[in-house]
């Protein structure tokens, strides 16, 4: 007779009646393969933990904004954030899908350049661009986007200093409603700020105004807000088309659509509140249409969305390092993934799922990173099988700020891979080595011996 | 290492303790354990029938059955010399 599966004995007390912070729902349906790959197989050859994307799901989410948008306004263009995830590779597909760059950084702008967008094609934005990197973005024709009066007034020397002409945006910051008000970038509308900046590049008349950019903040859930946005984004263009007769190029509505993860503390999952795109689309082009335009001076759209874009499209493979259980006597389990490399774990209840088949019963289980550090939390609070040391996990929606944001700690950062529409996996990033970490270090010759 | 004499157990997996009124569940190995510490069988009488009943070694054996155990005395479900 052959042998049972084993699974770890468990016992789990039965509460009627009560809420339980660990949820009412559990999260144990096994993802064993992504987009036909392998999870035990990627890790064998990649390592773990791994950062995984599904070209097909990003090339979806781009098509299926580009649709929500073309469908309600005639022009509109798309940036790729650059901040939101940097990998060449994952930059490419969004070019690839006709998405220009934003950009917030020189780094960034020369990554765009290198990934071969044309500079007329990158949005130049962020408070800090050095007057070398303005320079640049002068020389290459790159649409630049005000932050302050600082950088403003550096443009207009540079300009008279250059003999050239740049192609400016201002950015706006605005009440729509929503609390807290982004007020720290750009200019604010209600105070005069906006008009202020506006008069003066338009009264020096050494730069082309063909752009306004808003952003008016991240993660956001009320559509209705960028309605809002976009009506006073719209009476900023007619207002400067009635005083200086100059037709505003486009309306940069920024990003901040909310991807489908879980805000930690939000009652109900992201995939249940989290508005589609359409919504946002139709709060946006309502309010522009709407806005009193003439027929021949309606302004492109740009969209910046990054989060919304990319967040389900990436995974993070881990593997169960091992358990333990508390002085309360919850269950711990410990992950070779740690808040290093999943940076939003902070405000996120990302989805976990085990990556191998389970039997029914589940645990409530507080998932740690391997870091040996107290804030290294992944889940406070996860319903999951009795896992084993050495099964592998599933993160969910992982694809935001994680790579771009992450910090290498204790252990080198790990390798990233895309999964081709045909179930092939490509290699993104390696996974950092030693000689990567030490490459720019310098030890003093006094300091390279000692006798212990 | 013996359960409480009137704590009854289900066939399908539940467990009841009457001086406290909880309940629990528990997975089929978990069973396999609770009916034969019910039993009065011994910890290595217990070793010997999961390792042969399941793909199951005796380190891992030993450490999840250390914290199961430790689970059930959390719980008040064992008897008090055991």
């Amino acid at each position: 007779m052959s042998k049972k599966l084993y699974e770890r004995p468990i016992i789990r007390p039965l509460h009627t009646g009560l809420m339980n912070k660990f949820g009412t729902r559990t999260e144990y349906a096994p993802m064993t393969h992504i987009e036909g790959a392998s999870v035990a197989g990627l890790i064998e050859q990649y390592g773990s933990p791994l950062f995984v994307f599904s070209e097909r799901q990003i090339r979806e989410n781009i098509r299926s904004a580009r649709r929500a948008f073309e469908a309600r306004y005639p022009k509109v263009q798309f940036a790729w954030s650059y901040k939101t995830n940097y990998l060449n590779g994952i930059c490419n597909i969004f070019h690839q899908e006709g998405s220009w760059a934003e950009v917030v950084s020189r780094m960034e702008y020369d990554k765009a350049k290198q990934n071969g967008v044309p500079p007329e094609r990158i949005i130049f934005n962020g408070p800090d661009k050095t007057e070398d990197d303005l320079r640049t973005a002068i020389h290459d024709g790159a649409p630049i986007h005000i932050d302050h009066l600082d950088e403003l007034y550096r443009l207009s020397e540079l300009s008279a200093e250059t003999g050239k002409r740049p192609r400016v945006a201002i950015r706006v910051n605005m009440d729509v409603g929503v609390y807290p008000m982004w007020d720290r970038f750009g200019f604010n509308y209600e105070s005069g700020q906006a008009w202020d900046a506006i008069n003066k590049i338009m009264t020096t008349g050494k730069m082309d105004l063909i752009g306004l950019h808003t952003h008016i903040g991240t993660y956001m859930l009320t559509p209705s807000a960028y309605g809002v946005a976009a009506y006073k984004m719209a009476d900023l263009a007619i207002g400067i088309q009635q005083k200086y007769g100059k037709t505003i190029d486009y309306i940069d509505m920024g990003g901040g659509f909310a991807s489908k993860n879980t805000l930690k503390g939000s009652y109900l999952r992201g995939t249940d509140v989290v508005p589609e795109i359409s919504e946002y689309a139709e709060a946006i082009c309502s309010a522009l249409l709407n806005a009193g335009f003439q027929n021949n001076q309606l302004p492109a759209l740009y969209l910046e969305t990054g989060r919304a874009l990319i967040d389900d499209a990436g995974y993070l493979l881990g593997t169960v390092v091992a358990n333990k259980r508390l002085s309360d006597g919850r269950k711990a389990t410990i992950l070779d993934v740690g808040v290093n490399i999943l940076f939003t774990s902070f405000w996120y209840d990302h989805k976990v799922s085990p990556a191998q088949e389970f039997g029914s019963h589940t645990e409530d289980t507080v998932l740690y990173g391997p870091l040996c550090m107290n804030i290294d939390v992944v889940r406070e609070n996860v319903t999951l099988p009795p896992l084993n040391a050495g099964d592998h996990i599933v993160i969910h929606h992982v694809g935001a700020y994680n790579l771009t944001q992450s910090m290498q700690f204790i252990a080198m950062r790990p390798a990233a891979v895309v999964i081709d529409k045909t179930g092939n996996a490509h290699l993104l990033k390696r996974k950092e080595t030693l000689h990567d970490l030490q490459h720019n270090e310098m030890t003093p010759e006094y300091l390279n011996t000692f006798n212990l | 290492m013996k359960l409480k004499k009137n704590v009854a157990v289900s066939e399908t997996g539940f467990l009841f303790n009457p001086s406290t009124g909880d309940s629990y569940s528990i997975n089929p190995i978990g069973m396999d354990i609770v009916n034969m510490m019910h039993e009065g069988r011994s910890k290595d009488e217990i070793k010997r029938r999961i390792m042969a009943d399941y793909v199951c070694d005796e380190s891992t054996f030993e450490k999840d059955f250390y914290d199961f155990t430790l689970m059930l005395r959390n719980y008040k479900l064992l008897e008090e010399n055991a």
